[in-house]
């Protein structure tokens, strides 16, 4: 069984665009990515869109769907009322490529900055024991299939371009966490996270955590926990002599 | 001449999965300026998708395990048809390649005692999958990406390879397009690694992504490279059915590994009355027997719901016919009687993501509805088996793109421990290619041209085909015809109506223009499918015998001189030429291993 639909998409390029309208069909269980893709297959065979999973798996196929922005493949087509045009735009914060296609660069280029994972030294046998309690908690920051929703959606970068020279945004603190957290990680990442990827900007409104479609509780688990090792490790007495001592301010 | 970009690497990578992660890692710390280029963005390749876990014999759950009884279990599970060497080296290697993956920052799940844990998985006779939940292959990718981004690769995302560039003596780069902007790219090296994994686009219920067109194996057969074992497509046996959207989705084998069984529409549980003579000794008898063997391996024999996927695809292919198949054309999987909620969520928090958001399904409390969906190649390009070198010098394959090891049918679990294993074998062979061959032959600018002429072919205005109507069409001629049940009747029809797809392609037409146009990657990558559709068809049909992945309606049996036999495809005067070629002879003391009883 099959219903009329009408998606009003963004097409254009780096120079500009429009909406254009596109009446097509969807049946039982459909999410947008399916009608996206027949509109692709029957209008218009150039539309630009990423995608790869189709199982929310990958996180390719981010866009912003009557202006929240999810992924296409696990958003339903029954979520929206029937006689209810659906508008597909690209995610804001990044510049449009082409259509739904945004360049992202930016994150992969913020990632390359993270000093890489330092383990310390495996016990005799060469291999490390680790307790699944231990791990728990950075197992779920290994959730993040990049999808980039929550950069998109943090204001911080979202409303200020200029912003994005000093602020990593919430992927990269999922990212920096994940290593911190590390029960095997030997690498203080503090400073960089204070000084270059301006931790102190935000100001935890959980945006990026209600848009996670892995659920990762990215302020709560993640970047409170990251703020508070860095206040005590800069307003530490101790530790602040010692950088008296030592010249560094 | 065109408008062409130019690099010069030691070593090109093309595909960013696990094995292109992990050769160029290797390659770049052997020294070789390294270019890794892929179609998506990096960390959105297929291994991303990986569920169950990477096989590795470490023996952390139990210490009777070893590399010999994963040797067996991967010759047996491939019917005897796996490259032996391929099989042994993959077998001996991948506990340290999943205790390196560890090293580099990935965190399995652990046993009790801290160790990496490890899950039960069809055909493997002890738990022996080192694991995340059920997105092993996220973490995989992950910790290869980010490893891989601090040495110097140069990544090309985004970027499609159309063509390979040869010299007399072997390799000398690879052409193609950034897909962003549509300009071309050519690079010139010695060596050149494919890790494009595999073929599954070809089908119409399939789990696997846009990606999977066959690049890498089309690449090789243009230059002159063997291909083998190509009649050998693996359905995986549960993939979702319903709703249709979703048709072909994975399920992973983890469900069963966990405790989960396959019923058919009586309640029964089937898989007892399908089990083949080959696995008898090893498999449980009675319903009692099986659900005692996940916590007894000692005392009780393999489920028969963790038999190999050959022949749990095959099995539920005849229930569904028999008329005792789930209402929407497949069988019951269910988990749901037999483990508590929490376990569930806990073991396969993907899975109970998947089916709540997309199959409105609570797994933890009704039954998944699952069916065969195409998900693996195990035929590819001929490698050595030592250094993963195809036929053409300076050619490398790595992966599900290369052939041999997985024989006629693949363990589950055994292909991310393939890509890690002879990623890095590959990494290393052609850095250590480069440096003893040097710079190769420039290519001749008419050779260049050339190539870019026949990308931009789609946007003749002649055109009237529709890309996208004729891959629908390839995928119905693939799945009606060349599907889980084979006969001469039906691939003869296959490859004629392959012929008419193929008129059709030379007639392709794209709208727009070069920038960011998924209807002109398509066209593209047609060729990629439709060369591979045909080297399927024809290497099944010369396989006159049924036996791992190849079942043919026509020819019922295992035929012990096909046994020795592997099919091997080359292009000749642009032409596909089948032949066939003896296996080679195991040696004694692997021959024994192999035949030990379960």
């Amino acid at each position: 069984m099959s219903e009329a639909v009408t998606l009003r998409i963004w097409r254009g390029d780096a120079e500009g665009g429009e909406f254009r309208e596109y009446q097509t069909s969807t049946s039982e269980g459909e999410v947008v990515l399916d009608v996206i893709h027949r509109i692709q297959a029957e209008q218009a065979n150039d539309l630009a869109v990423r995608w790869n999973c189709k199982a929310g798996k990958c996180g390719s196929c981010s866009a912003e769907l009557d202006g929240k922005p999810r992924l296409m493949c696990m958003t339903r087509m029954d979520l929206f009322e029937t006689d209810e045009t659906i508008t597909v735009a690209p995610l804001k914060t990044f510049p449009v490529i082409r259509d739904l296609v945004t360049d992202v660069t930016l994150n992969y280029e913020l990632a390359k900055k993270v000093p890489p994972f330092n383990p310390v030294p495996p016990g005799p046998d060469g291999t490390y024991r680790m307790q699944q309690i231990d791990i728990d908690r950075v197992q779920e920051f290994h959730k993040c299939i990049e999808c980039f929703l929550c950069q998109n959606v943090c204001h911080v970068i979202r409303d200020h371009d200029d912003n994005k020279k000093h602020f990593a945004g919430p992927r990269l603190f999922i990212r920096v966490a994940s290593l911190e957290m590390h029960p095997l990680d030997a690498t203080d990442r503090k400073d960089l996270l204070a000084d270059e990827m301006g931790l102190g900007m935000c100001n935890i409104t959980k945006c990026c955590t209600e848009v996670c479609p892995e659920n990762i509780r990215i302020t709560d688990n993640a970047i409170i926990p990251l703020k508070e090792r860095v206040v005590s490790s800069r307003y530490d007495p101790v530790v602040w002599l010692g950088r008296k001592l030592l010249g560094k301010t | 001449m065109a408008d062409f970009e130019t690099h010069q690497y030691d070593v090109v990578v093309v595909g960013a999965g696990g094995a292109g992660l992990r050769a160029a890692i290797e390659a770049s710390a052997a020294g070789a300026r390294t270019a890794l280029v892929c179609k998506s963005l990096l960390g959105k390749a297929h291994t991303v998708m990986a569920e169950g876990g990477i096989a590795a014999a470490m023996g952390n759950v139990y210490p009777e395990d070893n590399w010999k009884v994963h040797f067996r279990d991967t010759m047996r599970g491939g019917k005897m048809m796996n490259d032996w060497r391929m099989a042994q080296i993959h077998a001996q290697e991948a506990p340290e390649r999943v205790h390196e993956l560890e090293r580099w920052g990935a965190l399995f799940d652990r046993t009790d005692d801290g160790r990496i844990l490890q899950r039960d998985f069809g055909g493997h006779r002890y738990a022996r999958l080192a694991h995340v939940g059920d997105r092993t292959g996220l973490e995989m990718i992950r910790t290869l990406q980010n490893n891989a981004v601090h040495r110097g690769i140069d990544i090309f995302m985004e970027c499609t390879i159309t063509r390979l560039l040869t010299s007399e003596a072997g390799i000398s780069g690879a052409f193609g397009y950034w897909r962003e902007s549509g300009r071309f790219v050519a690079f010139s090296a010695p060596a050149v690694i494919l890790a494009t994994g595999g073929i599954g686009k070809a089908f119409k219920v399939t789990s696997n992504s846009w990606e999977y067109t066959g690049d890498g194996h089309f690449l090789a057969l243009t230059v002159g490279a063997d291909l083998i074992d190509m009649e050998f497509v693996q359905f995986h046996p549960t993939g979702m059915v319903w709703p249709p959207s979703v048709r072909g989705i994975l399920v992973t084998e983890g469900v069963r590994g966990d405790g989960g069984v396959l019923r058919n529409s009586l309640g029964d549980r089937f898989m007892f009355e399908y089990i083949p003579e080959m696995f008898r000794t090893e498999t449980a008898e009675t319903e009692e027997e099986a659900d005692r063997w996940y916590t007894d391996k000692k005392n009780a024999r393999r489920t028969p719901d963790l038999l190999p996927r050959d022949e749990v695809a095959r099995a539920i292919n005849s229930e569904v016919k028999a008329g005792r198949g789930s209402p929407h054309g497949g069988v019951f999987l269910d988990i749901s009687s037999r483990r508590d909620a929490d376990y569930i969520r806990r073991r396969l928090p993907s899975m109970y993501h998947q089916f709540k958001e997309l199959a409105d399904i609570d797994i933890t409390t009704a039954p998944m509805e699952v069916g065969p969906t195409c998900h693996y190649m195990m035929g590819g390009v001929r490698v050595d088996s030592d250094t993963q070198q195809s036929t053409i010098p300076g050619l490398f394959a790595a992966g599900e793109v290369a052939g041999g090891m997985h024989g006629a049918n693949r363990l589950g679990g055994n292909s991310l421990s393939d890509l890690v294993v002879f990623g890095m074998l590959a990494g290393r062979h052609a850095a250590e290619y480069s440096t003893a061959s040097g710079s190769p032959a420039p290519v001749p600018e008419e050779v260049l041209d050339d190539h870019a002429e026949e990308a931009l072919a789609p946007f003749d205005e002649h055109g009237d085909e529709n890309p996208y109507s004729i891959q629908n069409d390839l995928q119905e001629c693939m799945s009606s015809l060349v599907g889980i049940i084979r006969t001469e009747s039906e691939m003869l029809e296959a490859l004629d109506r392959l012929e008419v797809l193929k008129e059709r392609l030379a007639r392709v037409h794209v709208e727009g223009h070069r920038q960011y146009n998924p209807g002109w990657h398509l066209a593209l990558d047609l060729r990629s499918l439709l060369t591979v559709s045909e080297c399927i068809a024809r290497a099944a049909l010369e396989r006159q015998e049924s036996r791992g992945a190849q079942t043919r309606d026509d020819f019922p049996t295992t035929d012990g001189q096909w046994g020795k036999r592997r099919v091997v495809i080359r292009q000749q005067d642009g032409e596909v030429v089948v032949s066939q070629e003896p296996l080679s002879e195991m040696p004694e003391e692997l021959r024994q291993l192999v035949e030990e009883e379960g």
